[in-house]
């Protein structure tokens, strides 16, 4: 733990997480207490507007952004499970209100005090082992946003390296995309399929029994595939395995 | 350029994935570039890669901010040195400036050395129009002119045609003995054919690596030493170049010369580096009697304006960024649909031919930002992709949205419901009764509607969790703590 003080941390869990994978949420929270970190869920939240930004809906994005804006303002720091979605916050908020007077600092504010989840427990809490636990081998795929534009290479490997009973093997060509994509990958479907069968074949390749990784959006995609090639391999949220409920 | 034609990416790559021989293609050899620059790189030392890469930026930043200026001292050495300098606001005014060139000198033959410019402008069809017959010089270049097709990649324009293609084209074409099987024998056939070309031709056109503002030169990178034959041997010499390819000394062109070759090949320095800085002088063995430097616009001015696309024109045109897309690699050069392809064409062809025309491309990306990565300028392709799929759906540019009306209806029902967390919870209710027919054990394997249906075709679909986290959340987290 850092400092005397208890570390206070809002959760936005993302709207993937919340409608689809829920447990990943309960991972983080796990997760984080189990480092003494005090976590809050602010209720009204509900989606970045990374889907509408992406598709080029910039104005439609701006008013998610704007809830989401509100409902972090009073956060000391905000935990994402999302490499993606942090991403958004992050980077492309204060882009996105470049030249907005009233909006612009709050932007500017927000991106300073959000955090993607291995970075917040590696480069915030200092930690690399939380205490888990997980049998097998495991291979992590690192996410497109995550690697690129938050640059995190290290703390997921870190992290997973620091977990009881888990051996991890590499992924070969990790860091090429999965195929997701957001609207990509149904809007050229074709192509994401293409790329993701790479991905599978790597994945299995690997004899691994789960892949992990730090986006639900790269976990649909990679755990689609796998169960539809009736693989016996689990895409899992690293958040799960730190949290104890993979 | 209202005349460009430009294929529909959707139709264009569905083609590609279905071919089975370019799929193979494209899995054995699209690693073989990156591998290459890799290695250069890890030779090099990646710290003073990354060195040179914003010594780079910071030239190509410093020369697109005060443009005019080098391009006027440019002009200044050319015509110091014995040549003629022209400015093209178009593709038809360029093409008209080289015609008018070739007439003048009645040129019936034009030898060139492979330039993405003259393939912008469509330069081989008019000249033939005129009556002077191109010939690409550049051996990659030489079997797509056979063949009519536009480049695969920017620097290695018929990298999809396997040796059997190639022995197939020739004979049709009559290049060589017929029935040619070793490559050798094809590459024989090649310099026996375009050798005569290169010693009677009248005239020489190339494009241009660079520009080097202080001397008035023109630089050439090139592995088989056809540019040097198209820029000594013609009586009359016209180099196209766009007006970004501007450096302003010498100095500065170390820095590209060390990044080219490395980021396109992983070659520490092409076979051939040629420099032209006019026609020949009193004394020289050789060398055209008259220089011409053709400075292309054809929509530049559109990216140098617009401050969130001017880093497209940082672009050294070295591929990297093709061979480490795993979109291209998937679809390869031509599904792009016209001279540029892969991620930075997906920029430049928008912005150079009219976004009406080039609206599908910035959503041919996954925005995983491998490009950006790879690139030695570090432009940041993802971020200008973004931006142009905003000026495609809102309509920023010229006559209102151009997404289609499915989606703009999506993105509004999307933004709707997001705003308001107990329609959100509504809506999830109804989804969790109509998925009950398809979900089973909490995946779906046939969505019935799209876009669903077509995340399914290949992908099992995670159902709606029985609880959304926030009610996990409300029920149980909040009170552990």
């Amino acid at each position: 733990m850092v400092g005397k003080a208890r570390i206070r941390a809002s959760l936005f869990v993302t709207c993937l997480v919340d409608q689809l994978f829920p447990r990943v949420g309960v991972g983080v929270v796990r997760a984080l207490r189990s480092q003494g970190v005090s976590v809050d869920f602010p209720p009204d939240q509900t989606c970045c507007g990374q889907p509408l930004f992406n598709s080029g809906f910039r104005k439609e994005a701006a008013a998610l952004a704007r809830r989401t804006l509100k409902s972090f303002a009073h956060s000391d720091r905000v935990v994402v499970p999302s490499g993606s979605c942090a991403s958004m916050m992050k980077v492309f908020y204060p882009d996105l209100f470049r030249d907005d007077p009233e909006w612009g600092p709050l932007a500017r504010d927000l991106s300073g005090r959000v955090h993607e989840f291995s970075q917040f427990m590696v480069n915030v809490l200092g930690v690399t082992d939380v205490g888990a636990a997980y049998e097998g081998r495991v291979a992590y795929h690192p996410s497109c946003h995550l690697l690129r534009e938050l640059g995190a290479v290290d703390e997921p490997v870190s992290l997973l390296n620091g977990v009881k009973g888990l051996e991890r093997v590499e992924l070969p060509e990790a860091g090429v995309c999965c195929g997701f994509g957001g609207g990509f990958s149904v809007k050229h479907a074709g192509i994401s399929e293409a790329m993701l069968k790479d991905k599978v074949d790597n994945v299995v390749g690997t004899g691994a029994r789960a892949v992990a990784s730090c986006d639900a959006g790269c976990l649909m995609q990679i755990g689609g595939g796998l169960s539809r090639r009736g693989a016996d391999v689990r895409a899992v949220h690293l958040a799960e395995i730190l949290g104890g409920v993979a | 350029m209202a005349g460009v034609k430009m294929r529909e990416f959707r139709r264009a790559s569905a083609r590609a994935l279905a071919d089975d021989k370019l799929q193979s293609f494209l899995g054995r050899s699209m690693g073989t570039f990156d591998g290459a620059r890799e290695e250069a790189i890890e030779e090099l030392s990646r710290q003073r890669w990354d060195e040179l890469r914003e010594r780079g930026r910071a030239i190509k930043r410093h020369t697109l901010d005060n443009l005019d200026y080098y391009l006027d001292m440019l002009c200044d050495r050319v015509s110091q040195n014995g040549g003629h300098t022209h400015f093209a606001k178009d593709s038809d005014e360029a093409r008209r400036i080289v015609g008018e060139i070739a007439r003048a000198r009645g040129a019936k033959l034009a030898i060139k050395s492979k330039s993405m410019v003259s393939e912008e402008m469509e330069l081989n069809p008019f000249l033939e129009s005129m009556g002077v017959e191109p010939v690409e010089t550049d051996l990659g270049e030489y079997i797509i002119q056979l063949a009519g097709e536009a480049p695969f990649h920017i620097i290695a324009p018929a990298m999809h045609k396997s040796k059997e293609d190639v022995g197939e084209l020739f004979e049709k074409k009559g290049i060589g003995l017929p029935n040619l099987k070793e490559i050798e024998a094809m590459a024989d056939a090649a310099r026996v054919a375009l050798r005569g070309k290169l010693i009677a031709a009248d005239m020489g056109i190339t494009g241009a690596n660079f520009m080097v503002a202080e001397t008035g030169t023109v630089a050439l990178v090139t592995n088989e030493g056809n540019g040097r034959f198209c820029t000594s041997v013609p009586r009359t010499l016209v180099s196209i170049a766009g007006m970004e390819k501007i450096v302003p000394c010498l100095e500065d062109l170390a820095v590209f010369m060390r990044l080219l070759p490395r980021a396109a090949t992983g070659q520490r320095i092409s076979s051939y580096v040629t420099h032209v800085s006019g026609p020949r002088r009193p004394g020289d063995e050789d060398g055209p009697e008259e220089f011409h430097l053709v400075i292309v616009d054809n929509g530049r001015s559109n990216l140098l304006e617009d401050p969130d696309l001017r880093e497209a024109l940082y672009c050294i045109r070295c591929g990297a960024c093709l061979n480490a897309c795993p979109v291209y690699r998937k679809v390869g050069g031509h599904a792009y649909g016209w001279v540029y392809p892969g991620p930075i064409g997906a920029v430049v062809s928008p912005a150079l031919a009219g976004l009406d025309k080039g609206k599908e491309l910035p959503y041919a990306s996954s925005l995983c930002g491998a490009c950006k990565d790879v690139c030695p300028i570090k432009i940041n392709i993802p971020h200008m992709l973004l931006k142009l799929r905003s000026s495609v759906a809102e309509g920023a540019e010229r006559g209102g949205t151009k997404a289609s009306l499915g989606e703009r209806l999506a993105v509004k029902g999307y933004g709707w419901l997001m705003s308001r967390p107990r329609a959100l919870s509504m809506a999830r209710r109804l989804g969790r009764w109509m998925q009950w027919p398809v979900a089973r054990r909490g995946l779906i394997r046939r969505a019935p509607v799209p876009p669903f249906s077509r995340w399914t075709r290949s992908r099992d679909l995670p159902a709606l969790a029985p609880r959304p986290f926030r009610d996990l959340w409300r029920r149980e987290l909040a009170e552990e703590e």
